[in-house]
């Protein structure tokens, strides 16, 4: 109670989205999740003294033990090792796709909002985009590209892409009718200008929370398209080709697949997570009538 | 009343044009982006420069492409989507076998979200900040976050290995009767479910509690009725039109799961006939079910609006 009168009698602090973040519990959560994973894939030769791809074949089926966290596979392989740096793989994939469908997804939405004869033809193609099932797209243009990592990328990033457009679209057409907007249109400010100092940054906040989503949806996908086999190809190990190459021996040495399956769960909860407390500070149903 | 949905129908018919173009020309190009020649993949391993040529100029691969594309749309436009190369069938044929099993699961799973998903989400509403809010919203949270075939292999080795209560996989037809169909279904549309519950739940949360902040609302509560009353008769029916709305991602997102899971199952439906068609190559089927699934999502939320128009009257034209 003290606390709350001194903070209505101090000064106005800096950042202060920053501290109603700090102080949302749920954003507090994913915040913790998502940064030791991070850490973790980060620091995974500190972590572990196995080589993720070494066989050996003595070692088959180990069950989880001190010295092998979470077993070992059919190969001998360490599982904790693999997960560690299928991490990297994971994390890699979702973080480029989110930076790469908010890139091109922000642009697309933002240039329908201000030129507007673009409107049209752009909401057909993202209309277009969005009659495939976002998992069945990718599938195809992942399969069309080859089996790496970067292909897997631009797929997953078109897929999201017209979701993304649509939600900057909508922002940057509520804030484009507000009278600073205006004033600085009056005022003789460029197109580039007013994108650039109005329009972007007052669409950050929706655009942020979807890209949180869009990375969760990601390692999700990431993992379905491993596990179907158009994932990044072994022996480099990803989260999803672990549960894959692991399925046929899912009943007899259930860890080797179980372990990654955590690892995905965890990833994308923490996203999540993070994404709710960022929804719920930045609110991006901007409450502007207009 | 009846003219308002009419309308709507015709406009949103004239919309969804442009947008089956966009569908078949981003199809179209996909297939033109694939490494490597599909009439040497076709001709096998074996066939000679010359074989490899008669087959390009058989699928009409020698001609320019925009040629190709409007050769493709036409064909389309007659309805030909194609033909599969490995399955000797045409793409509409190979489709017809396997899309009642992917409409099955997609039904039986969809009857499983929605009251699922709603229940949870109106509650969770009700009794909006106590623990049953954070249990309801925290399950809905590991629903969305967890991979599903994941848990349907999980789920497998408990409820078919250990326990023996459900099949492990195949599929039995409907004709067959209704019981071994439901069982063979029941597990893998649960967990395809499973992702959808869980986004639902959160939804029909939110749209509850906008609802539930209405001024009707508190006239209702003002006037002393009570709680459960005020949602069941003043907000529900409110609270289902976003839900209506997500109907139509719903389906997709069922439809995009199933790829996955029916390859868990094995259950022979559309999403194993794509991975199947991807893995081996055949680019004919790839590119005629991709396309024909498109439509169909095409078809589906079309109705969905429709529907949606007729449930809600302050829905106008435009």
């Amino acid at each position: 109670m003290a606390e709350a009168v001194s903070d209505l009698l101090a000064p106005p602090r800096r950042f202060p989205v920053l501290r109603r973040l700090a102080r949302h519990r749920s954003f507090r959560v994913g915040f913790v999740i998502v940064l030791v994973l991070l850490l973790a894939a980060i620091f995974a030769p500190l972590l572990t003294g196995f080589d993720p791809t070494a066989m050996r074949a003595r070692l088959r089926f180990r069950p989880p033990q001190a010295a092998y966290l979470f077993g070992t596979d059919n190969f001998g392989r360490d599982v904790f090792t693999r997960c560690l740096y299928g991490a990297r793989l994971s994390l890699t994939i979702g973080f480029g796709v989110a930076v790469l469908s908010g890139v091109i997804g922000a642009a697309a939405g933002i240039a329908s909002a201000q030129f507007r004869w673009l409107d049209g033809a752009m909401m057909r193609l993202m209309d277009g985009l969005m009659a495939f099932p976002a998992i069945i797209l990718a599938i195809g243009l992942a399969a069309a590209m080859g089996p790496n990592i970067g292909s897997l990328i631009v797929a997953l990033s078109v897929a999201y892409i017209p979701r993304t457009a649509r939600i900057v679209r909508a922002s940057a057409l509520v804030v484009r009718e507000l009278e600073f907007v205006d004033a600085s249109r009056v005022a003789g400010a460029s197109s580039l200008r007013i994108i650039v100092k109005h329009l972007l940054p007052n669409c950050m906040g929706p655009l942020l929370v979807q890209l949180t989503f869009v990375f969760a949806y990601a390692i999700l996908a990431e993992a379905a398209l491993s596990f179907l086999g158009i994932g990044p190809p072994p022996p480099a190990p990803s989260w999803g080709n672990i549960i894959a190459e692991g399925r046929d021996q899912a009943v007899e040495a259930w860890w080797i697949m179980f372990f990654p399956g955590m690892a995905i769960s965890l990833a994308t909860l923490g996203m999540n997570l993070l994404g709710d407390g960022l929804r719920d500070v930045l609110d991006p149903r901007l409450k502007v009538e207009t | 009343m009846k003219l308002r949905v009419l309308r709507r129908l015709v406009l949103r018919l004239g919309q969804a044009v442009p947008i089956l173009l966009v569908v078949a020309v981003v199809t179209f190009f996909l297939m033109h982006l694939l490494p490597g020649d599909p009439a040497a993949i076709i001709a096998g391993p074996e066939a000679g420069a010359e074989a490899i040529e008669k087959i390009r100029h058989q699928l009409g691969l020698d001609r320019s492409l925009p040629e190709q594309l409007a050769l493709w749309l036409f064909h389309l436009a007659q309805g030909d989507f194609g033909r599969s190369i490995v399955l000797n069938q045409s793409v509409l044929e190979a489709l017809s076998e396997r899309l009642p099993v992917t409409v099955s699961l997609t039904v039986v799973s969809f009857a499983i979200t929605i009251p699922l998903g709603i229940v949870a989400g109106v509650l969770a509403a009700r009794f909006r900040n106590t623990w049953l809010d954070s249990a309801v919203m925290f399950l809905a949270l590991v629903g969305v976050s967890i991979p599903g075939f994941w848990v349907a292999i999980l789920s497998v080795i408990l409820f078919s290995v250990t326990l023996g209560w459900l099949p492990a996989s195949g599929y039995a037809p409907l004709a067959d009767g209704v019981r071994p169909w439901l069982l063979s279904l029941l597990q893998p549309a649960a967990m395809l479910a499973l992702f959808q519950i869980g986004f639902l739940a959160r939804m029909a949360r939110s749209a509850t509690l906008d609802v539930l902040d209405q001024d009707y609302i508190r006239t209702a509560r003002a006037k002393g009725v009570s709680e459960w009353r005020t949602i069941a008769k003043h907000a529900f029916r409110n609270t289902l039109i976003p839900v209506v709305t997500a109907t139509g991602i719903i389906l997709s997102l069922l439809m995009g799961g199933s790829v996955v899971i029916e390859q868990v199952f094995a259950l022979p439906g559309v999403g194993r006939l794509i991975v199947q068609a991807i893995l081996t190559r055949d680019y004919p089927l790839v590119q005629g079910t991709l396309l024909v699934l498109a439509f169909m999502f095409v078809g589906i939320n079309l109705l969905v609006d429709v529907i949606y128009t007729w449930v809600d009257p302050r829905v106008r034209y435009g």
